[in-house]
């Protein structure tokens, strides 16, 4: 069964009765074939006029016209689809082969090729799990190309002259941006105006990206940095970011680009293909400069460190050079002072041998003095007393001490008799001494191979430590 | 010290650090210290004016058909 065959049940038309009656009498009415298809036209129009029909888009084409030729289909049927110029540009979803689709419109029939159609006045995904699985897929896809590669992201100038924003020059993104832009470091800003939302959106922002681009190296409307920006909003409203074709534009940009679209939460793949991204617009703009605040205090604090250090060198080699003039002394001053010191030395010369005279002469007085003959005389009869004193006690003496002694001798010889060691030899002892004639009392100092003297009562003999 | 129309201000700011981190280590000769404090002078001033640039310009930009550059001020 067509999809034709569907349709041609619903004419107003009943069927053709059967009965008795001979085919002229009871024949149909004659239609000629434009008649046929008009009141069919007239049929199925009156009847959908305005009809909601989901399906997935399949061969997709853009005719020269602009007009959009496609068709829905499920798993058992085809229905051609065309969307007018006019409408194409206002969807809000760019159709797709492969999309899931929701479309509202009217159906209508073409006579001349015994077609009917749907004429569609909007479009939209069916239902958010299949546009976020196609963004999915897209994602996959330009990532698998490297597009969103680190090392292709190129780094945001550090204090860029002029900055480049596309976005919608009404509403709060523009304001959010400049007015944090004024509060950290105010730059000259071009924007581009470019619808955010729509059909219009992303070949809009392709269009600033592109244009931007185009302006020549140098040129002082050339900016540094480029802001892609819009505000929050639905899936459906940040589609245009997930432009294959903007997210290549991006790609493309010599100029650094960074996105800020929707509120933190938001990704859309102009965040990934970006070289920066930024969480809002406002954030947009505190990466895009410093804060002129801190650099100025930056710079005064270096502009001191810079003055100090060089007064520290100057000081430094001045101290350097007052050192070094100290030690070169003029040869006049030198003589001066050598001189000078010859006079003190001369006069001091003077002055101390009188002085050591003078001193030399004062001790000789003294001794003089204490140098009289009568305390000599008197000490010398003195001392002769006691001398004649002495002698006679000690010839007293001496001759007791001679007696005692003799006695005492011979009481001491026989007492070393008794105790020599010869009579202990007699008895058979031996001494043995070492080669110092160290008498030997002890065998650990007897060493192996060293010689001992043995004496014994009739002699001495030398023999050798064998163990 | 033409060379710093070519310069941008991180790269100024970058080079103004280094002479001055050479200067407060006492290093270098007298004459060469002098050269470089002067170098560091300009920097700063370069940096300086830079920084001077307070007031915040914004402009729609268009490009006409022959590609020619299109500003006008922007009432937002």
């Amino acid at each position: 069964m067509s999809p034709q065959d569907n349709l041609f049940d619903l004419i107003d038309n009943p069927p053709p009765e059967k009965d008795d009656a001979g085919p002229k009498a009871n024949a149909p009415e004659e239609y000629s074939v434009s008649e046929i298809s008009q009141k069919l036209k007239r049929t199925v129009e009156d009847n959908f006029g305005y009809v909601r029909v989901r399906g997935e888009l399949s061969r997709v084409t853009v005719a020269k016209s602009g007009h959009i030729y496609t068709s829905l289909k499920d798993d058992q049927a085809v229905l051609d689809a065309i969307c007018w110029r006019g409408t194409a540009g206002n969807l809000s979803v760019r159709p797709e082969e492969g999309l899931d689709v929701v479309v509202t419109g009217r159906l209508t029939t073409y006579p001349g090729r015994s077609n009917y159609q749907m004429i569609i006045e909007t479009m939209e995904l069916a239902g958010e799990g299949a546009l976020l699985k196609m963004l999915e897929e897209r994602r996959k896809k330009l990532a698998a190309e490297g597009l969103f590669d680190d090392a292709r992201k190129k780094s945001i100038p550090f204090l860029p002259n002029v900055i480049g924003v596309i976005t919608s020059p009404t509403g709060a993104v523009i304001r959010d941006i400049m007015h944090r832009l004024n509060d950290r470091f105010p730059r000259t800003v071009y924007l581009w105006p470019a619808m955010v939302q729509g059909d219009q959106a992303a070949s809009q922002v392709i269009a600033g990206i592109k244009g931007f681009n185009s302006l020549p190296v140098g040129s002082s409307h050339r900016p540094d940095v480029l802001i892609v920006a819009r505000g929050g909003g639905s899936l459906e409203d940040l589609m245009p970011f997930n432009d294959e074709a903007l997210v290549r534009a991006i790609a493309a940009s010599d100029i650094p680009v960074i996105s800020a679209v929707g509120h933190e939460t938001d990704t859309s793949l102009s965040d990934y293909v970006a070289d920066l991204r930024a969480p809002t617009p406002t954030g947009a703009a505190e990466k895009a400069v410093p804060v002129r605040r801190d650099l100025i205090t930056a710079i005064k604090q270096i502009d001191m460190r810079l003055i100090s250090g060089t007064q520290r060198i100057l000081r430094e080699q001045s101290n350097r050079l007052s050192g070094l003039a100290r030690g070169l002394v003029h040869p006049k001053t030198q003589l001066e002072n050598k001189s000078q010191k010859l006079d003190s030395l001369s006069g001091r010369l003077d002055a101390a041998l009188r002085q050591n005279i003078s001193v030399q002469r004062q001790k000789l007085t003294g001794t003089a003095a204490r140098l009289s003959l009568n305390g000599y005389k008197q000490r010398l009869k003195h001392q002769s007393e006691s001398l004649s004193l002495l002698k006679k006690r000690l010839s007293a003496s001496s001759h007791h001490i001679t007696k005692d002694a003799h006695k005492n001798l011979s009481s001491l010889s026989s007492l070393l008799e008794t105790l020599s060691f010869q009579r202990t030899l007699d008895r058979g002892y031996a001494i043995i001494k070492d080669e110092n004639d160290k008498l030997v009392t002890s065998t650990q100092s007897m060493q192996q191979g060293h010689n001992v003297s043995i004496q014994m009562k009739d002699g001495q003999r030398t023999a050798e430590i064998r163990d | 010290m033409t060379e710093q129309k070519d310069m941008n201000f991180e790269t100024a700011l970058g080079e103004l650090e280094k002479i001055v981190a050479q200067l407060e280590s006492g290093q270098g000769d007298l004459e060469n210290s002098i050269k470089i404090y002067e170098r560091g002078v300009a920097l700063r001033k370069f940096c300086e004016d830079k920084l001077k640039e307070a007031e915040a310009r914004i402009e729609k930009i268009s490009l006409d058909g022959a590609g020619q550059v299109k500003t006008e001020p922007l009432d937002a």
